[in-house]
């Protein structure tokens, strides 16, 4: 008998199941290339690099001076987390973000392996959101690596204890490593916008570098436009503005709304970015 | 078979096709392409004839601007979530994620797949490996690969799966004699096993032995398609007169005195094509004239004749 007899059986597995596994093998390709994991230990460093600095020099700055935060670290270690965080904020996260998913679609298209990928077959929406999910996967880790070096280097030059908030009012520890777990998913989630930004301009190029570079450019530039305070009508709108709003977890009391303000600029950006990316991928022509 | 079943359609079949690049370049003009059951297509034409772009329109890749595309049965880009996953694809040259190894980008491959069973995954990819002879490399990453078995790597990912239909753009192309003689081997070997094989090159001689169709390719054009046979009767027999220098002219004379058209000196010998003429009548003219026939051969035409009118013979790429 034939093949062209007996059709190869395709037994297509459940849909959940068969997102699960692209996803493991994005993730696999994303989380086992050795510029991501030298990204990631580089991003990991600056808690160490500033805890360091501060503890080799012995010298407390002075509030207001350096970036937030950092005069606190020498009181407890916990403040080096978000004194790292406020530092690779403007470029080092935003780099990582667009380096993972300015790659995401542009750097398939210019190995030649998506025209693969699509004919396996991958659906392409299917694919575009496991890039998507990939690459925030790896903008998160990015984050949580460097809460956890912040505080283990904190905890290990300085010593942790309750935490004094920008009220002066002083919590136990473990609300303030609940309102550290806060901060990280904050700051996450305000990297979103940038991860769809980032997809977007990768399903436009087959040169992965050119996603890259101009997905830094637009943080770059949202940065620049927030420090015009001509500009303050569309500041609230602008994708990097709600970033340092984190610091609202270390209130008395919690501002819910400010925070909500800030995850919603970002959902608008996911939003429109996001369908900007599958409209585009979904139609355009494969001939890379 | 099923009765009426899906093998009474041709594997590939498109209607109309055509592509229009945003440039205003036409690289694929109306083509209606039919590709039997069972068949082994050779798809040919010049470099930038339009083969790659057919193909890519075959899979769903690129869009066509006109026309209709079905795939064993299934019309596509609509059927690609059924149809694909029976269908093994070379796509213009192999493409791996270069510092993963063979097996690894294999694995790849094989995950994404939402119909492959993760349980048989290892054993179908050694055996791919196996088939194309790089058991021994898989372990490597593929940037250290040579262009042969990289291309060796992307039959062996077009083989992941029992296959009903393979497109297969220029295989050849990187693979030494040797591997060129593989490459033929295993394309008869699937269709040996019943799958319908859709070959393409710029070099006949590639892979015209495993033909069972033809399809040539021109300027973005489907010139001629057929079987081998049908193709090749399209072109002209010939007749080749043999005779000493001095009676070359004489011989010529004759030709065209029985009728024949285009009659040429072709160094030592005159030829010309036959045409309705008996090739007896040629030889009794020739000898009742006194001239001292040597030899007289018919060429039969061949595919080659066929490809090279049709397409030119130059190294010039269409456009």
């Amino acid at each position: 008998m034939s093949i062209v007899d007996t059709p190869v059986p395709v037994a297509p597995a459940a849909p959940a199941r068969a997102t699960a596994r692209l996803l493991r093998s994005e993730l696999r390709l994303v989380f086992g290339r050795v510029r991501n994991l030298v990204l990631l230990a580089g991003l990991a460093a600056v808690p160490l690099l500033i805890g360091t600095v501060l503890f080799v020099t012995q010298s407390t700055p002075v509030a207001g001076q350096g970036p937030p935060f950092l005069d606190r670290v020498t009181g407890n270690g916990v403040f080096l987390v978000f004194a790292a965080l406020v530092s690779c904020l403007p470029f080092l996260l935003p780099l990582c973000v667009a380096i993972v998913s300015g790659d995401a679609i542009a750097g398939e298209a210019s190995t030649g392996t998506l025209r693969y990928l699509l004919v396996v077959p991958v659906p392409r929406t299917r694919l575009l959101l496991a890039k998507a999910v990939a690459a925030l996967a790896f903008a998160g880790a990015a984050v949580v690596a460097i809460a956890v070096v912040g505080l283990a280097a904190g905890a290990a030059y300085f010593g942790v204890g309750d935490v004094v908030l920008l009220s002066g009012d002083t919590i136990p520890l473990a609300a303030g490593m609940l309102r550290t777990l806060g901060v990280v998913g904050y700051v996450i989630a305000s990297l979103t916008g940038l991860v769809a930004v980032g997809l977007f301009l990768s399903t436009l190029t087959e040169v992965p570098v050119a996603a890259m570079a101009s997905t830094v450019v637009v943080a770059i530039v949202s940065g620049v436009l927030d420090a015009l305070p001509q500009l303050s009508a569309i500041h609230p709108g602008l994708l990097t503005h709600h970033w340092l709003d984190f610091g609202e977890f270390l209130r008395l009391e919690v501002d819910a709304s400010t925070l909500l303000a800030g995850l919603a600029v970002q959902g608008a950006w996911v939003a429109i970015f996001g369908a900007l990316a599958w409209s585009r991928f979904t139609t355009a022509d494969v001939s890379s | 078979m099923t009765a009426g079943g899906p093998a009474a359609e041709p594997a590939v079949r498109t209607r109309g096709l055509t592509k229009r690049f945003r440039s205003g370049q036409v690289a694929v003009d109306h083509i209606d392409l039919v590709v039997p059951r069972g068949a082994v297509y050779g798809f040919l034409g010049p470099n930038g004839s339009g083969k790659t772009t057919t193909i890519r329109m075959l899979l769903g890749l690129v869009s066509p601007t006109a026309g209709s595309v079905e795939l064993l049965g299934s019309s596509m880009p609509g059927g690609g979530p059924v149809v694909l996953p029976r269908v093994g694809a070379l796509v213009e040259g192999p493409a791996f994620h270069p510092y993963l190894s063979a097996r690894a980008n294999l694995e790849r491959l094989d995950a994404v797949d939402a119909t492959a069973s993760p349980q048989s995954r290892p054993g179908r990819i050694d055996a791919a490996l196996e088939r194309v002879g790089l058991t021994a490399a898989a372990a490597k990453k593929y940037r250290q690969y040579s262009l042969g078995m990289k291309q060796r790597l992307g039959l062996a990912a077009a083989l992941l799966r029992p296959r009903d239909l393979l497109l297969l753009d220029e295989p050849t192309n990187g693979l030494d004699p040797q591997g060129t003689r593989e490459v033929r081997a295993l394309v008869r070997e699937l269709a040996d096993g019943g799958a319908t094989v859709l070959v393409s090159s710029h070099l006949l001689s590639e892979i015209e032995q495993v033909c069972s169709h033809v399809g040539i390719m021109s300027r973005g054009e489907l010139l001629a398609q057929g079987t081998r046979a049908e193709i090749a009767e399209t072109g002209t027999t010939e007749v080749r007169v043999m005779t000493r220098p001095d009676q070359r002219a004489h011989v010529a004379r004759v030709l065209t005195g029985l009728g024949l058209e285009d009659v040429r000196v072709d160094g030592e010998v005159v030829a010309a094509p036959l045409g309705g003429t008996a090739v007896e009548k040629v030889a009794q003219a020739v000898v009742g004239d006194g001239v001292d026939l040597l030899g007289l051969e018919v060429r039969r035409p061949t595919l080659e004749d066929v490809f090279v009118r049709l397409t030119g013979e130059g190294f010039d790429v269409d456009r």
